[in-house]
């Protein structure tokens, strides 16, 4: 039996099969986008860079984060390294998904990297994890990242404007700020399943409330990696007595 | 800074981020260390955010029943945890925000 076959699914295939997969997940995105807007223009954005910022910066916890920070007055160099440090998960699926996409050309590369949004990743790796499991390479495999993308790319523009046009009309004391820690609720807290990230989540918040006070809005920064670094700590103590303990097992 | 001088350099920041390793030729593989680091950045900085947002609305802390953003929070982050529901958990902590402001003078 021939356990490595070349699957011939033409490049609008794969791009269908990307949009399709795309789309129960563009239906929370398309709240999400609505907010961005509201919130952008009544930080004092302009409807040109509020616009914008979808389209140049394209990432929408990033682009929260730095609306705040505008609001706030943070200093330019603050708002660019909080950036940073608020996407750095992304070198994580920029690695897993390299491998899959390492024959394309740099043109490809370039485009696909533009479009590698937490929601474009989540559906297009699943796939190329599956396809690799049961040993099929489809040679079109890029055009399902390419569909996945666009689908993404367009709905964030489209429901980005239109929070950015509503936003005007919103008066602010329907407190509609809220929903960004609202949102940011409901991304971390159903991932904290174990001590480490409960650990990182916890001091980080508190370090946060601690560092309020610091200069610059640099408290956000400070707290974000002292949160990481206790979280390290105890995944570092988790393994330490694990591996104390499988030794005494073995005695 | 100037907002679009400050808009290109985000953009640059995060495209730069997302090409890291797609651009490199062959596989990486990052060492374990990197890799739990990154896997708690999400937590660390929601929280960093999440926590002045609920226990300082008005930039002082403040933990007493009459912080009707924390009550609400606390609301939303329990529907989070038994739903996993993003827009279940929005709707929730905004609905509560908006009676408790209704009914208790603040």
């Amino acid at each position: 039996m021939d356990t490595n076959h070349d699957l011939k699914r033409s490049p609008r295939s794969e791009f269908v099969a990307g949009v399709r997969a795309e789309l129960p997940i563009l239906l929370g995105v398309v709240p999400f986008g609505m907010i961005y807007g509201v919130l952008a223009v009544s930080a004092g954005l302009s409807v040109g860079a509020a616009m914008a910022m979808s389209s140049i910066v394209f990432a929408g916890s990033a682009q929260f984060v730095g609306v705040q920070l505008i609001h706030a007055g943070a200093p330019g160099m603050v708002i660019v390294f909080t950036t940073f440090i608020v996407n750095l998960r992304h070198i994580l699926y920029s690695a897993s998904i390299a491998p899959y996409l390492a024959q394309l050309s740099r043109r490809w590369k370039w485009l696909l990297a533009y479009l590698l949004t937490d929601e474009a990743y989540a559906v297009t790796i699943t796939r190329y994890n599956q396809e690799s499991a049961s040993a099929v390479k489809s040679v079109n495999r890029h055009w399902y990242l390419l569909g996945a993308g666009l689908a993404m790319w367009t709905t964030w523009q489209v429901s980005t404007a239109a929070g950015i046009f509503l936003g005007a009309q919103v008066p602010s004391s329907w407190s509609l700020d809220f929903t960004i820690a609202l949102t940011f609720i409901a991304l971390v807290v159903p991932a904290l399943r174990d001590r480490p990230s409960v650990a990182a989540a916890l001091s980080a918040g508190v370090i946060a409330v601690l560092a309020f006070g610091l200069p610059y809005k640099l408290g956000l920064i400070v707290a974000a990696i002292s949160g990481m670094a206790v979280g390290l700590w105890v995944e570092a103590r988790l393994l330490s007595t694990g591996r104390r303990r499988e030794r005494e097992d073995s005695r | 800074m100037n907002v679009w001088l400050l808009l290109i350099c985000m953009g640059v920041v995060t495209y730069a981020i997302r090409l890291s390793m797609i651009g490199l030729i062959g596989r990486v593989n990052l060492p374990s260390v990197v890799q739990w680091a990154l896997c708690l950045v999400p937590p660390a900085v929601l929280s960093a955010i999440i926590f002045p947002e609920l226990l300082m609305p008005k930039g002082t802390l403040d933990l007493s029943f009459g912080n009707l953003r924390l009550l609400a929070g606390a609301l939303a982050a329990a529907v989070a945890w038994r739903t996993r529901n993003v827009l279940l958990t929005i709707g929730v902590g905004m609905v509560a925000l908006w009676v408790l402001q209704a009914v208790i003078p603040h």
